[in-house]
């Protein structure tokens, strides 16, 4: 039997992409051409919109030459690449060997209770996405969350829950 | 009369102590008190447990505060710089007050942690100023050859920090006899193992010694070129990092013709990993860096002959960078006098977990594990018994307390089933289940297997799955027998360094703690009432205080009991999830 070999369509970038993606040119412009460019391009775009939208993908493939498949492999091998909108506030806790024997876990159940989501989702009100992740190398103030670019350490799932609470008390004024 | 200095530690974890808002109260009342001290901030010296440090040097000594927060940074402001009366209850170390977290400093001998915490990291004066760049001034001004310096390293004994253990001298020079137009250093700055924070602490401590060791090795391998491939998680380093680079290239210790040798040229470029722990391997990273998804590939060819962008390429980890320079200034010998036979000079370790004074401790290779733990650690935390130490992360092992006399040098640890690994050492106590570590670890490593070998890929999952399910109270006979299979399999059939450890964990802690595995399977209990699923929770009458909290919290109302009466729970309804033991603020809910 003979193989059918299905023509892939060409893709062409979309003519109005949802979001506006000329930010984007000037950083393709400083990669373009360079060797070992792909994932600082996808690290670029990330810090543009938060997250890879399809559409920056396309553009990315039209405006470099990149193969699509090699940035989408690419986007989906590595923990830093997001492909949906992350909420707000990015809660990181720490799951590392000393935060685990610290009992981090009780207090990421608690958390992921009260804001009812699950690992690595983002809340209905879009104010936060609350992941798990290795290290965050501050093993000695087990256990530890990031929340944004700072860092909480020496936690009990009491005192978590009430920075969450705070956060979301100030962000409703 | 000599200006009063006060320096306040700013590494990562200071910061997350709140060295931030401390150092912030002494700038204002510097400021609004018009006070005559200078100020200036340093990196982490290794003493987490009492973070933040802030020191204060002046005429009479130096004095080192510990857990110094805004009220306490009043009252040192008060009390020792405007009337120089120390205040010895939050002393920590100073020459003049014995304190007793003294110990934690005892024994010590600082070589890669040379100045970590005793400069100003952004200040490129503040290094020079210690013996920094001296290293590779000695090479150009006496002319020593490529050759020697790479003899140099050899002689000194310096083995690959990162893990591996591989002679660093040897490396360098299986990459310098190859020929080729470009060839390249890169620092592997990608520190992934859960537990470990040595690199962090390093970078964001003495940048320029490691930029200071990739220039040497650049030298002595004749490449042009290096990068520093570090992980996304560490802002502040890759900050330090970036101003290190900008100010070495301002001095013209980065560039062309480097310190007045002619031919000699060498710049370095960071490279932000974006997240995966299989990017500690060589080729993986190499990959990584070319842009591409990080799996690594077989060997050979190895790097030293075909590596990044198929050029000759060095890679060590930042340890081992940064103990380079001190060894070409201060002289192989030297290094090659401390240490055990094989294993020579020091290694910096990363403790944490269940101690008493967890922090940064760098110690000459040969102590044994129960010094680290007891002479420098203070000993286990909360009166607890100790049990075990784990060692090398995900791919290392649990050493027992009966071995705790056993050397830290890579040949005695490696005898034990653990491995010298990057430096993480996790104390644990008799509260830790060692089947839920052992878990913890094969979670990690399922999570980051790259997926490229189908033995670690698919193997490390089965084995996560059995765990888990014997942590949850459904092991089954043969069990334990399946996991050894496993291992034995994944360790054989994998290409990399991830695979062929990954079942390490497992295999410690069923050597040395086989009977808690048993106790899991056939007893279903957990010894170490660590296992929530393995337990039975009973209220203690005489502690119950009647305050509803947990019947409230009880997701299947199993416990009852009216309003100051002594509760009870209904064994055949209670699914076991600890909600009553979190919540209860007395300790009655008791576990057995």
């Amino acid at each position: 039997m003979r193989v059918k070999r299905i023509a892939p369509e060409p893709i062409a970038p979309i003519a109005e992409p949802s979001v506006d993606l000329s930010p984007m040119d000037s950083l393709i412009a400083k990669y373009k051409g360079r060797q070992g460019n792909l994932i600082p391009l996808l690290q670029g775009t990330q810090e543009l919109f938060g997250f890879i939208p399809r559409e920056a993908f396309l553009k990315l493939h039209h405006d470099t030459g990149l193969n699509l498949s090699e940035l989408y492999g690419v986007a989906t091998f590595y923990a830093q690449f997001r492909l949906t909108p992350s909420g707000k506030h990015i809660i990181k806790m720490c799951h590392g060997t000393a935060c685990h024997v610290q009992s981090v876990t009780a207090i990421t159940d608690e958390l992921l209770d009260f804001l009812d989501v699950k690992d690595g989702e983002t809340t209905d009100d879009g104010l936060f996405t609350i992941e798990t992740v290795a290290c965050l190398g501050c093993c000695s103030l087990a256990p530890v969350m990031m929340i944004d670019e700072e860092t909480h350490g020496k936690l009990t799932p009491k005192e978590a829950l009430k920075i969450i609470k705070e956060i979301r008390r100030n962000e409703a004024l | 009369m000599k200006k009063t200095t006060v320096i306040v530690g700013l590494g990562s974890c200071g910061i997350a102590a709140g060295a931030g808002k401390t150092f912030s109260e002494f700038q204002r009342i510097k400021a609004a008190d018009k006070l005559d001290f200078e100020l200036k901030k340093t990196s982490c010296v290794g003493m987490c447990f009492r973070e933040p440090l802030v020191e204060i040097i002046d005429e009479s000594g130096s004095y080192l505060y510990g857990q110094i927060d805004p009220a306490k940074a009043d009252e040192i402001i008060e009390k020792h710089i405007k009337n120089f009366s120390p205040i010895p209850e939050y002393i920590v170390q100073s020459e003049k007050f014995p304190a007793a977290d003294q110990s934690f400093f005892e024994g010590q001998v600082k070589i890669a942690l040379r100045n970590c915490g005793y400069m100003d990291p952004e200040n490129i004066e503040e290094y020079e100023a210690r013996n920094g760049y001296a290293a590779i001034r000695k090479i150009a001004n006496n002319y020593i050859k490529p050759d020697q310096v790479i003899q140099m390293v050899i002689d000194s004994g310096l083995r690959g920090r990162g893990g591996g253990g591989f002679s660093t001298g040897m490396k360098w020079k299986f990459a310098r006899n190859y020929d080729a137009p470009q060839k390249y250093v890169i620092c592997n700055a990608d520190e992934g193992d859960p537990g470990a924070f040595m690199d962090r602490s390093i970078l964001e401590g003495d940048p320029h010694g490691v930029l200071e060791g990739m220039i040497i090795c650049g030298y002595a391998i004749g490449a042009s070129e290096g990068y520093i491939y570090c992980r996304a998680e560490y802002p502040l380093a890759i900050k330090r990092l970036n101003i290190a680079i900008e100010q070495a290239r301002q001095k013209g210790y980065l560039g062309k013709n480097l310190f007045g040798m002619e031919h000699f040229n060498f710049d370095i470029k960071i490279k932000e990993g974006a997240g995966a722990f299989v990017c500690g391997e060589e080729t993986a990273l190499i990959a990584s860096i070319e842009g591409r998804r990080g799996m690594p590939r077989r060997r050979p060819p190895f790097p030293a002959q075909s590596g990044l962008w198929k050029s000759p390429t060095n890679i060590n980890n930042v340890e081992t960078f940064v103990n380079i320079p001190w060894i070409i200034f201060t002289g192989p010998q030297a290094y090659a006098a401390m240490g055990t036979e094989k294993s020579k000079g020091t290694k910096v370790f990363a403790l944490t977990g269940k101690i008493k004074h967890g922090g940064l401790v760098e110690v000459p290779m040969g102590i044994t594990i129960k010094d680290i733990i007891y002479k420098l650690g203070g000993g286990i935390a909360d009166g607890k018994k100790f049990k075990a130490v784990q060692l090398g992360g995900p791919s290392g092992g649990c050493v027992p307390e009966y071995l705790s006399h056993t050397q830290v040098d890579y040949d005695s640890v490696n005898a034990t089933g653990a491995i010298m690994g990057s430096g993480g050492m996790v104390v644990m106590d008799e509260t830790t289940c060692v089947v839920d570590i052992a878990r913890f670890f094969l979670d990690f490593t399922q999570k980051e297997s790259c997926g490229k070998c189908t033995f670690c890929r698919i193997g490390t999952k089965r084995m996560l799955e059995i765990l888990t399910r014997i942590t949850v109270g459904e092991g089954r006979e043969g069990d334990i027998e399946l996991l050894e299979e496993l291992a034995h399999s994944i360790k054989d059939g994998s290409l990399c360094g991830l695979g062929q450890t990954a079942p390490n964990p497992v295999l410690t802690t069923l050597k040395y703690f086989r009977d808690e595995y048993e106790a899991h399977i056939r007893d279903k209990k957990c010894p170490a009432l660590s296992c929530k699923k393995l337990l039975t929770y009973k209220v203690d009458q005489e502690k119950c205080t009647g305050c509803m909290a947990c019947t409230k919290g009880c997701p299947v109302d199993a416990i009852e009991g009216g309003k100051r009466e002594p509760h009870f729970i209904l064994q055949e309804v209670c699914i076991k999830c600890g909600v009553c033991f979190t919540k209860c603020k007395f300790g009655a809910i008791q576990l057995s």
